[in-house]
C-alpha cells in the first residue's frame, strides 16, 4: 500500500513524531511505499539541525534524517508553519534577511499543496498528532 | 503536479477551540491551498471545534485578546467552493450553542450520521 505521512506534533514534547516513526520503520520493512512524511504544525521542528538531546535517548531528528537517507524518503516541512517557528533552509534564510538557517539533512521545505498532493495520490493517510 | 481528474473525498476534522491553540487557524490554511485542487471537501467541527464557528469573537487589542480574527474566513469559504460544512450535535449542546450562534450555516450531525461521513471519506485531516 502506499502512505502519506502527516506529522503535526513537534520532537519530545508529544509522541506523535516517535509514532509517526515506529510506523514509518515498519510499513517500509513490510514492503509498504511511503510517498511522503510532511511535517505540519510544531511538527516542523522535527526538522531542526540545532537539537542536542540527551545522549542516552533516542535522537528524533537524526534518526528521521537517516530513515530517510536509507529509504529515500521525502521529508517535507511545511513553508508557512516554518516560517511561523523559525525554521528556515538557506534559501528562505537568504530571502527573508535572516542571519542563520537551521533545517536538518535530509527535510526540504515546500507548500502545503504538497500535503494536498500526497493526500491525492497514496491510499492512505496518517496523520499523527495530539 | 496533481494527478488529472483525481477528486478524492476530503474531510477536515477539527476538534479545537480557535486561538487557544493554533489547530485551527493552521486547519483553515490547509483548507484555502487545498481549495486549488478541486476535491470533494468537508470541514466537520467536534467537541471543542464548534467553537471555531462561533460569532461575535473578541479579538481586538482594545477589548479582546489580540489576536487576528480568522473567523469570517470560514464564511468566504463559499466562494472556494467549499461548501459542506458539520457540527457535531452533542459537541453544541454540551456547550450550549444553537445553529443562530454560528457564524456560517451549517448541517447538524447526529454521532451515526458524522460516523457514516467519516466512513464515505477518502482522506481525513485531523488537526
Amino acid at each position: 500500500m502506499k502512505f502519506a505521512i502527516l506529522v503535526n506534533e513537534g520532537p519530545y514534547q508529544h509522541q506523535a513524531s516517535d509514532s509517526a516513526y515506529q510506523f514509518t520503520k515498519a510499513a517500509l520493512e513490510k514492503g509498504h511505499d511511503i510517498f511522503r512524511v510532511f511535517f505540519y504544525h510544531d511538527g516542523v521542528n522535527n526538522g531542526s539541525r540545532l537539537t542536542v538531546p540527551p545522549q542516552d535517548d533516542r535522537h528524533i531528528v537524526n534518526r528521521w534524517s537517516e530513515l530517510g537517507k536509507e529509504h529515500s524518503l521525502d521529508l517535507v516541512l511545511c513553508i508557512a508553519a516554518a516560517q511561523r517557528r523559525g525554521m528556515l533552509d538557506e534559501n528562505e534564510a537568504k530571502r527573508q534577511g535572516k542571519d542563520a538557517n537551521n533545517i536538518a539533512e535530509g527535510f526540504r521545505i515546500s507548500g502545503l499543496g504538497q500535503l494536498i498532493e500526497a493526500g491525492i495520490q497514496s491510499e492512505r493517510l496518517m496523520v499523527f498528532g495530539d | 503536479m496533481e494527478a488529472e481528474g483525481v477528486v478524492k473525498k476530503f474531510l477536515y476534522l477539527n476538534r479545537k477551540a480557535p486561538y487557544g491553540t493554533i489547530y485551527a487557524l493552521e486547519s483553515l490554511e490547509v483548507v484555502l491551498i487545498g481549495a486549488a485542487f478541486e476535491q470533494d471537501v468537508s470541514l466537520a467541527f467536534i467537541d471543542d471545534g464548534v467553537y471555531q464557528l462561533k460569532k461575535d469573537q473578541k479579538t481586538s487589542v482594545n477589548d479582546g485578546i489580540g489576536v487576528k480574527n480568522f473567523s469570517k474566513t470560514y464564511g468566504a469559504l463559499e466562494g472556494y467552493d467549499v461548501e459542506k460544512l458539520y457540527v457535531d450535535k452533542k459537541s453544541m449542546e454540551e456547550r450550549g450553542l444553537l445553529e443562530e450562534d454560528l457564524i456560517v450555516p451549517v448541517e447538524v450531525l447526529n454521532d451515526t450520521q458524522m460516523a457514516e461521513l467519516m466512513d464515505q471519506q477518502e482522506v481525513i485531516f485531523s488537526f
